[in-house]
């Protein structure tokens, strides 16, 4: 009846990720596992480990030991090449600061060109089309394609970048504090975004942040992490209403009511 | 004479060099590192290429230097009394009778035989560098080829002028494999790359030597709507008549009159003669 | 469609000294289809913890706890997810939503999950909203603005958007006014007649009587005094 059943692969799975800078513990033993069309929501204070898991499943750093199956294969230890070939077309990586996912010297068009370009387009008018589709995707005006991202306000930056990572249509997209430092309003136009654009792709989501009120509106399920570790797991509302380890409690208890 | 190691450098650094440009050979397009020698000229004078040529030059070459197509400019003839000097070689001016062509921004109108060697002076090897400033990121890049960054440049030419405006310095890829910068010759030679010459680049400061062997394909950059052009400026020789060739846009009086004249003077004197 | 047994819950403070807070135990309920039955007791009760429980929002403590098939007590959370989608409705107090989405989009999500063609899902959100005599021109607009009535509203509107064969309500009728209070017990009725399994807290005690068939007194499982 419920039209979910154990037995359908996962998008992606990870299993005993650890990760250690010299004697200090990055993240330990990690297990996870996400479905397409998923979001799972990494929480945490800094420190406790949630960017170090997401920059070893994205290459940016190699892991110590542990498996992550992505279509069969783990992505841990596959060959460099074929690792960034996933990383520019299906797997997508959104930066807290946009500026270190953009080409900030490169114009709007040009950022969201990168990856159909890399992936071997070479008319430039089905370009510029896409990046124009894009750009009104993501809410900001397509004639503003030939302006480069400095010009742009952060909350713009930060579309831009989501853009840049979801023209080649990816499967899996890894979130970094994707509403850092932007205001409030801004953050939540980008949660609406994200959420629709995750919606309608069918994309399966990986998002780091310490703001539980993102992952309440983004994620379908919750991992918290403390000290390299993931105390609790579970469907969002539930660990943040009803949290069973005491780290969790005092993470939810701490959270100012809005 | 009995001062200098023929044509100046030490054997030892020739071997090094020829093995680099062996090197360059084998994997055409690919900057192989060499050990970049102080040269008695300053960087930027064409270090690079004047190494790559000390290390090819023997007794009974015939060498020709050009600058910017030209063989009567400071820098072609200071290189080419270098090396009458150091290696006692005879010189031209012709481009059919060398043997041995060192250029700098130009390849010969003049087409180029099997028998020759096209050196080129490069300023900058790596055609990534403006758009990726990391050296280890470019070399990955090229390493898995992942070039998509250079459309991305001939992208934001189209974007902000309307055209390919990249006008010199066009980049190409190299026996389908290596994307290059084939330093600052203008686009118009471009064509001129699948050559049956030898073809042998050397950047000095940036301690890089690269290579086309004889009739490699060199494909230059373009998207399948705006296509690679070989442009030039649209005018005649003052001074031949030549409408085919590259042209050098001169100022010939105070009055600001303007005209064109072949920037390979030795195509432009043959033609007269 | 509900089967719940021997279900208890309890509340641990790990950061008050592991202070215990026992809500509920050996709860017992049953709701077939077509039935709707009204939690009773007074405030504190644990009418509510019942109904998160239900919802699958709380993690049960022990007991049994099955909603359409699917034990709760051992589900994954990928099973209640899909649970949720497709099968089990929830009307709640509160409205939680991305402040910029607009009243229809809210009310037109649920189907939007479960693959409605765009146009379908704004319809049929549309339909419900005037039904409920939500003003057309705030349908573009974010519920975060709304007054209490109309929130209620659109949160009904989301429960009800879906024919879910199992509906859990919390205070249905709170905030509303008396048309609109007409409407939502007329929908209830509809959704018991199609075959609905209803669950409800209702404060309104002349709604609760009009459409539940059944009051089960959540006090009764109330632990003990004792700790």
């Amino acid at each position: 009846m419920s039209g979910v059943t154990e037995s359908d692969p996962p998008l992606l799975s990870v299993r005993g990720l650890t990760k250690s800078y010299g004697g200090r513990i990055g993240c330990a033993g990690i297990d996870l596992e996400l479905w397409p069309g998923e979001v799972l929501g990494i929480v945490g204070e800094s420190g406790s480990g949630k960017s170090t898991l997401l920059a070893c499943l994205a290459g940016h750093l190699e892991a110590d030991a542990g498996t992550a199956l992505y279509a069969g294969r783990d992505v841990l230890t596959l060959p460099e090449p074929a690792r960034r070939r996933l990383g520019r077309t299906e797997w997508a990586f959104v930066h807290q600061h946009a500026r270190d996912g953009l080409r900030m010297n490169v114009s709007a068009g040009g950022n969201v060109g990168e990856r159909l370009m890399a992936g071997g387009a070479r008319h430039y008018g089905d370009i510029r089309r896409t990046a124009e589709d894009w750009l009104a995707r993501v809410e900001i005006d397509p004639a503003r394609i030939d302006d480069r991202p400095s010009q742009f306000s952060g909350g713009m930056q930060q579309r831009l970048q989501i853009a840049r990572g979801l023209v080649t249509g990816p499967k899996l997209v890894l979130m970094d504090e994707p509403t850092g430092g932007l205001d409030v309003s801004v953050q939540a136009r980008l949660l609406d975004l994200l959420r629709g654009l995750v919606r309608r792709m069918g994309l399966s989501a990986i998002v780091v942040t310490h703001d539980l009120g993102v992952v309440r509106l983004l994620a379908d399920r919750l991992m918290v992490m403390k000290d390299g570790r993931a105390v609790e797991t579970g469907l969002t509302d539930r660990v943040l209403d009803d949290p069973q380890h005491g780290y969790t409690q005092l993470l939810v208890s701490s959270v100012l009511p809005t | 004479m009995t001062d200098y190691n023929f044509a100046y450098l030490d054997e030892p650094t020739k071997k090094m060099i020829r093995r680099a440009i062996l090197k360059g050979l084998a994997v055409p397009g690919y900057q192989v590192p060499f050990a970049s020698r102080e040269m008695p000229m300053p960087c930027g004078w064409g270090t690079g290429g004047v190494q790559v040529t000390a290390a090819c030059l023997m007794p009974k070459d015939v060498l020709k230097v050009i600058d910017q197509g030209a063989d009567d400019t400071t820098n072609a003839v200071s290189i080419r009394a270098f090396f009458a000097r150091v290696a006692g070689v005879a010189t031209t001016t012709r481009t059919a009778k060398a043997s041995i062509i060192q250029t700098r921004h130009r390849i010969p109108e003049t087409p180029l035989r099997e028998d020759q060697i096209l050196v080129y002076q490069v300023p900058i090897p790596e055609p990534l560098r403006f758009l990726e400033p990391r050296e280890t990121e470019t070399r990955r890049m090229h390493a898995l080829e992942e070039y998509g960054l250079m459309h991305v440049k001939l992208y934001e030419d189209i974007a902000r002028h309307g055209a390919i405006a990249t006008s010199y310095a066009y980049p190409a890829m190299v026996n389908d494999r290596y994307v290059f910068d084939p330093s600052p010759i203008p686009r118009f030679d471009n064509p001129k790359l699948e050559s049956p010459a030898i073809q042998l680049f050397g950047a000095g400061r940036e301690q890089r030597i690269y290579a086309i062997p004889p009739h490699t394909r060199v494909v230059s950059l373009d998207f399948e709507d705006h296509p690679f052009e070989a442009s030039k400026a649209d005018g005649v020789c003052a001074l031949c008549g030549a409408e085919d060739s590259y042209l050098d846009e001169i100022v010939a009086d105070d009055a600001g009159t303007r005209r064109f004249q072949c920037s390979d003077t030795d195509w432009c004197a043959e033609r007269r003669a | 469609m509900i089967s719940v047994s021997h279900l208890s819950k309890r509340f641990v403070l790990h950061n008050q000294g592991g202070a215990e807070i026992p809500v509920l135990t050996e709860a017992a309920l049953t709701v077939a289809p077509g039935e709707c039955v009204a939690l009773t007791g007074a405030s504190g009760s644990g009418k509510s913890t019942l109904l998160r429980l239900l919802q699958g929002n709380y993690v049960p403590g022990g007991g049994s706890l099955v909603v359409a098939g699917l034990d709760l007590a051992t589900a994954s959370a990928r099973e209640v997810s899909a649970l949720r989608r497709g099968t089990l409705g929830y009307v709640s107090q509160f409205l939680r939503v991305v402040p910029r989405v607009p009243a229809v989009e809210v009310v037109a999500e649920p189907l939007a999950a479960l693959g409605v063609p765009e146009e379908e899902a704004r319809a049929r959100a549309e339909a419900l909203l005037a039904r409920l005599n939500l003003p057309e021109r705030l349908w573009p607009l974010s519920p975060t603005t709304f007054s209490g009535g109309e929130q209620q509203r659109v949160n009904i509107a989301r429960g009800f958007v879906h024919p879910y064969p199992v509906l859990l309500l919390d205070e249905p009728t709170a905030s509303l006014d008396p048309v609109n209070r007409a409407v939502v017990l007329d929908l209830i009725r509809e959704a018991k007649a199609r075959g609905a399994a209803v669950v409800g807290i209702f404060h309104d005690g002349p709604a609760r009587a009009e459409v539940a068939d059944r009051e089960v007194d959540v006090s009764v499982f109330a632990p003990r005094a004792a700790s």
